[in-house]
C-alpha cells in the first residue's frame, strides 16, 4: 500500500473522483495541498482572481456536464468569498465539492489569523459538510462528498481541512473507497408504482392537460424521456426558467416559459388546465403567483426526488417521490401496457384553444425605427448567429429574462443561469467554466453593465488560461429590472438604479488583453456578432451593445394575482 | 398543534447544530429540546417539541429527514406514547408554608432533594402539564427558580425507534 501525506491524498482522491479541473485560490492553510498539486499533472488548477468566481466556474461546469464542480480555497476570507457561489449552487441543486482550508486544529476556536468557522458559515447553503479530523480519513471523505453532492437532489458539499491534516512529512496508507455507503442517506431510486399508476390514469382522462417541466429534468438527464412522453400524449409543455431546453424551445408543443415573465399562452394554459403534470419542478413563487389563486381547476401530479418539494407551496393530488427518469420510464411502460390514448377530441379542442391564445401576445416587442436597439432583438440576432446551439449563461435582471424568452433552447444543459438565488456576477465565470471544458462550442455570457462588473476581474483569468468566451453586454446604463419595478410600482422614482460613471468596456477588455467591440446601432450588430464568433474565434470578445433603457420585460404577472393575470405591455393588461 | 419529534441522530460534532439551524433558518419554533447519547455510542437520541399545523409539521419532518445525519425520525404525537419531563424547582418555604409545600409535593409525587432554612428544592417528573399544574398549585409567587429538561418521549407498546 502506498504512503501519502494528507495533501497528496486529497489531490489523488480528487483525481480518482474524476476531477480534471479545480477552480481555486491558494493561501496559508492550503499551502501543503497546493504543493502536492504542483507535483502532479493529472488534476489541473485554474487560478481565479476572486474566490466567488471559482465557485461560479465550478457551477457552470457542473450545469453543463452534470458532474460535480470542484472549488479549492484557503481559510477565512478565501472560504467566505465562496459563500455566494455555494448558495447559488445550493438553490439550483447543482453538484459541487468545496475544499476549504482551515487553521491548524490546535488553533481552531482561538480566533487565529484567517480563521472562520466555515462549517458554521456555510451550513444553511450546503447539502452537507465535513471537517477532517484525521488525515487518513481524507480519501473516504472525498468519496462521500462526491457521492452526496451528485446523488438524490444534488447540491454543494464542503470539506474543511485544518492545515495539520495535510503535513508533508506525515504519511499514511492511501486507499480510495470503491463504494460509498451511508446508513442515514439513501436517495430514492424509483417512484411508488401505485402512485405512478394513478398518475397515468389521471393523464389519460385529462381534457385540458399541461406538462410543467423544471430543472429536475435537466439535472436528471431525462430530457429524452420527457420529450417522448409529451409527444406520445400530444400534451402542451411549458418549462420553468431552470428547465429550458429539456423540451425543445422551437417545437410546436412547447408553450414557452411559464410564471412571472412566462408567455401569455403558457400562463393561460396553466390557469385553465384540469391536470398538471409537474416534472422536477418545485412550484416556486416566481412560477405560481398567488398560491391561493393557483390553477383552480387543476389536479396536480408532482414528480420530484425531494419529498420536501412536494406539497410545500401547492398541494399535490398525486405526489410521486423519485428520480424523474425512472418515473417517466414507468409511466411510458404503463401507457404501452394499457394501450390507451388520451381523449383525442378533448385534446384537439384544447389545442384549438391554445392556438387561439398564442397570437394574443406572441412575444412581440416594438423596434425603435431610429433610436436604440431593443434588447430582445439583440438576443434574437445572437440566436441566429449561433444557430441556436450555443451554451448561453446569464447574469440576473432584464437581460436574463430576455435571453430566457428569446433564445430558443433546443437542448438541455445549454441555458446556464442563477435561477433560484438570482446571483449577479454569475454569468461570466460560469461561462468560463463551460468554455474550458467545451472548447469547440460557442459559449456566450449574456449580461448587463451592472452584473458584469460584479466579476469583471476574471478577464485576467481568461487571458492566463486562454478562455475565449463571448460577453454580450446589453448596456442600458441602468439596473434594468430594478428600474422596471420602480417604473411600475414607485412612479418612476429611479432610486439608485442608474449606473453613473461606467467604464469604457472596449478599452477595459483591451487593457486585459482581449477584444472589445462597441455596438451602437442595429446595422453594426450582425458584423459585430460575426467578428466575435468567427474572426476572433479564439479571443475573448466583449460586445458592449447599447440598448433602450425604457424597455420592460413582458409579459409580467400582476402581483398577488392568478397565473392568468398579466401585464402584456406598459398599457395592456389581461 | 403540539408535536413531539423524536430523532436518531449520528453522534457527530456539528450534527445538533444542523438540526437547530434548520429550525432557525426556516422559521420553525423549538419549544423544548433534549439530546443525549444512546446505548449505541454512534447515535444520539433527540426529542423536540414544536407547534404547527399539519402542513408545517410535514415540512419540518421532511426537512429534518433531508439532513444527512438524521438516521431516523418519528412524530411521537401521531401515536400512543409516553412523555416525561424532569423539573428542579426552588420554592420559598418558611413557617407554615413548609408543611403545606411538602404535602403538595407528595401529592404530585415530587421529592424534596435539598433543604435550607428558607428554601426547598423539589424534583418532579411527569408530562409537561403535570409540571405546570404543580407550579400552579404551589402558587407562582412562591417559586424562586425552575429548571426543566424539556420533553423526552417514547412510543408505547412494541414500536421502537432503532436502526
Amino acid at each position: 500500500m502506498e504512503l501519502l501525506s494528507g495533501g497528496e491524498m486529497l489531490v489523488r482522491a480528487l483525481h480518482e473522483a474524476g476531477v480534471e479541473y479545480i477552480y481555486g485560490y491558494p493561501g496559508g492553510s492550503l499551502l501543503h495541498v497546493y504543493d502536492a498539486l504542483y507535483r502532479q499533472s493529472a488534476v489541473k488548477h485554474v487560478l481565479v482572481r476572486h474566490e466567488q468566481a471559482a465557485a461560479h466556474m465550478a457551477d457552470g461546469y457542473a450545469r453543463a456536464t452534470g458532474k460535480p464542480g470542484v472549488v479549492m480555497v484557503t481559510s477565512g476570507p478565501g472560504a467566505t468569498n465562496t459563500i455566494t457561489g455555494i448558495a447559488t449552487a445550493f438553490t439550483d441543486s447543482i453538484p459541487m465539492v468545496i475544499i476549504s482550508g482551515q487553521v491548524m486544529s490546535h488553533l481552531v476556536g482561538d480566533d487565529a489569523f484567517q480563521e472562520t468557522d466555515m462549517l458554521g458559515v456555510s451550513r444553511p447553503v450546503v447539502k452537507h459538510s465535513f471537517s477532517v479530523r484525521r488525515p487518513e480519513e481524507i480519501p473516504e471523505l472525498v468519496a462521500k462528498a462526491f457521492y452526496i453532492a451528485s446523488t438524490g437532489r444534488p447540491g454543494p458539499v464542503l470539506i474543511d481541512i485544518p492545515k495539520d491534516m495535510t503535513m508533508p512529512n506525515e504519511r499514511y496508507e492511501y486507499a480510495y473507497p470503491k463504494k460509498v455507503k451511508l446508513r442515514s442517506y439513501t436517495p430514492p431510486q424509483r417512484g411508488h408504482s401505485g402512485q405512478i399508476k394513478k398518475a397515468v390514469e389521471l393523464l389519460l382522462k385529462a381534457k385540458r392537460p399541461v406538462i410543467y417541466s423544471g430543472g429536475g429534468v435537466v439535472i436528471d438527464g431525462s430530457s429524452d424521456k420527457l420529450r417522448a412522453l409529451v409527444d406520445r400524449l400530444n400534451f402542451p409543455c411549458t418549462s420553468t426558467l431552470m428547465g429550458l431546453g429539456a423540451y425543445p424551445g422551437t417545437a410546436d408543443r412547447f408553450l414557452g416559459m411559464l410564471g412571472m415573465h412566462g408567455t401569455y399562452e403558457a400562463n393561460m394554459v396553466m390557469h385553465h388546465s384540469d391536470v398538471i403534470l409537474a416534472v422536477g419542478a418545485r412550484f416556486d413563487d416566481r412560477v405560481t403567483n398567488a398560491t391561493s389563486k393557483f390553477c383552480p381547476d387543476a389536479k396536480i401530479i408532482h414528480i420530484d426526488i425531494d419529498p420536501s418539494s412536494i406539497s410545500k407551496t401547492i398541494t399535490a393530488d398525486v405526489p410521486i417521490v423519485g428520480p424523474v427518469g425512472t418515473v417517466l420510464d414507468e409511466m411510458m411502460a404503463l401507457l404501452d401496457e394499457a394501450g390507451e390514448v388520451p381523449d383525442a377530441d378533448a385534446i384537439s379542442a384544447w389545442w384549438k384553444q391554445i392556438n387561439e391564445w398564442r397570437p394574443r401576445h406572441g412575444m412581440r416587442f416594438d423596434k425603435n425605427e431610429n433610436g436604440l436597439m431593443k434588447p430582445q432583438e439583440v438576443i434574437e440576432a445572437m440566436w441566429a448567429a449561433t444557430n441556436g446551439d450555443a451554451y448561453v449563461t446569464s447574469d440576473v435582471g432584464q437581460h436574463q429574462m430576455f435571453a430566457a424568452q428569446y433564445y430558443k433552447f433546443d437542448k438541455p444543459n445549454r441555458w446556464i443561469n442563477s435561477g433560484g438565488l438570482g446571483t449577479m456576477g454569475f454569468g461570466f465565470p460560469a461561462a468560463m467554466g463551460i468554455k474550458l471544458n467545451f472548447p469547440d462550442h460557442h459559449v456566450v455570457c449574456v449580461t448587463g453593465e451592472g452584473s458584469i462588473q460584479m466579476n469583471i476581474q476574471e478577464m485576467s483569468t481568461c487571458l492566463q488560461y486562454g478562455i475565449p468566451v463571448k460577453i454580450l453586454c446589453l448596456n442600458n446604463g441602468s439596473l434594468g429590472m430594478v428600474r422596471q419595478w420602480q417604473d411600475m410600482n414607485y412612479e418612476g422614482r429611479h432610486s439608485h438604479s442608474y449606473m453613473e460613471s461606467l467604464p469604457d468596456f472596449v478599452k477595459l477588455a483591451e487593457a486585459y488583453g482581449h477584444v472589445g467591440i462597441q455596438v451602437k446601432t442595429r446595422d453594426e450588430l450582425p458584423q459585430a456578432l460575426e467578428d466575435a464568433l468567427v474572426k476572433y474565434k479564439d479571443r475573448l470578445v466583449f460586445l458592449d451593445v447599447a440598448v433602450d433603457p425604457e424597455e420592460h420585460v413582458y409579459p409580467m404577472q400582476v402581483p398577488q394575482g392568478s397565473m392568468r393575470d398579466m401585464w402584456l405591455s406598459k398599457t395592456e393588461r389581461t | 398543534m403540539r408535536h413531539i419529534i423524536s430523532i436518531l441522530l449520528e453522534n457527530e460534532p456539528g450534527a445538533l447544530s444542523r438540526v437547530v439551524g434548520l429550525f432557525a433558518q426556516r422559521g420553525y419554533n423549538i419549544e423544548t429540546l433534549t439530546v443525549a447519547p444512546t446505548e449505541d455510542a454512534t447515535l444520539s437520541r433527540l426529542t423536540m417539541t414544536t407547534h404547527g399545523d399539519d402542513r408545517k409539521i410535514e415540512q419540518i419532518t421532511k426537512q429534518l429527514n433531508k439532513l444527512i445525519e438524521v438516521v431516523k425520525l418519528v412524530d411521537l404525537s401521531e401515536g400512543q406514547h409516553i412523555e416525561r419531563e424532569l423539573m428542579l424547582i426552588k420554592v420559598k418555604a418558611v413557617g407554615a408554608q413548609r408543611a403545606e409545600i411538602k404535602r403538595t409535593a407528595d401529592i404530585f409525587r415530587g421529592q424534596i432533594v435539598d433543604v435550607s432554612p428558607n428554601v426547598y428544592t423539589i424534583q418532579l417528573t411527569g408530562a409537561t402539564d403535570k409540571l405546570e399544574a404543580f407550579i400552579e398549585a404551589i402558587g407562582p409567587g412562591s417559586v424562586l427558580e425552575t429548571v426543566r429538561t424539556g420533553v423526552s418521549g417514547i412510543s408505547r407498546g412494541e414500536k421502537i425507534l432503532s436502526l
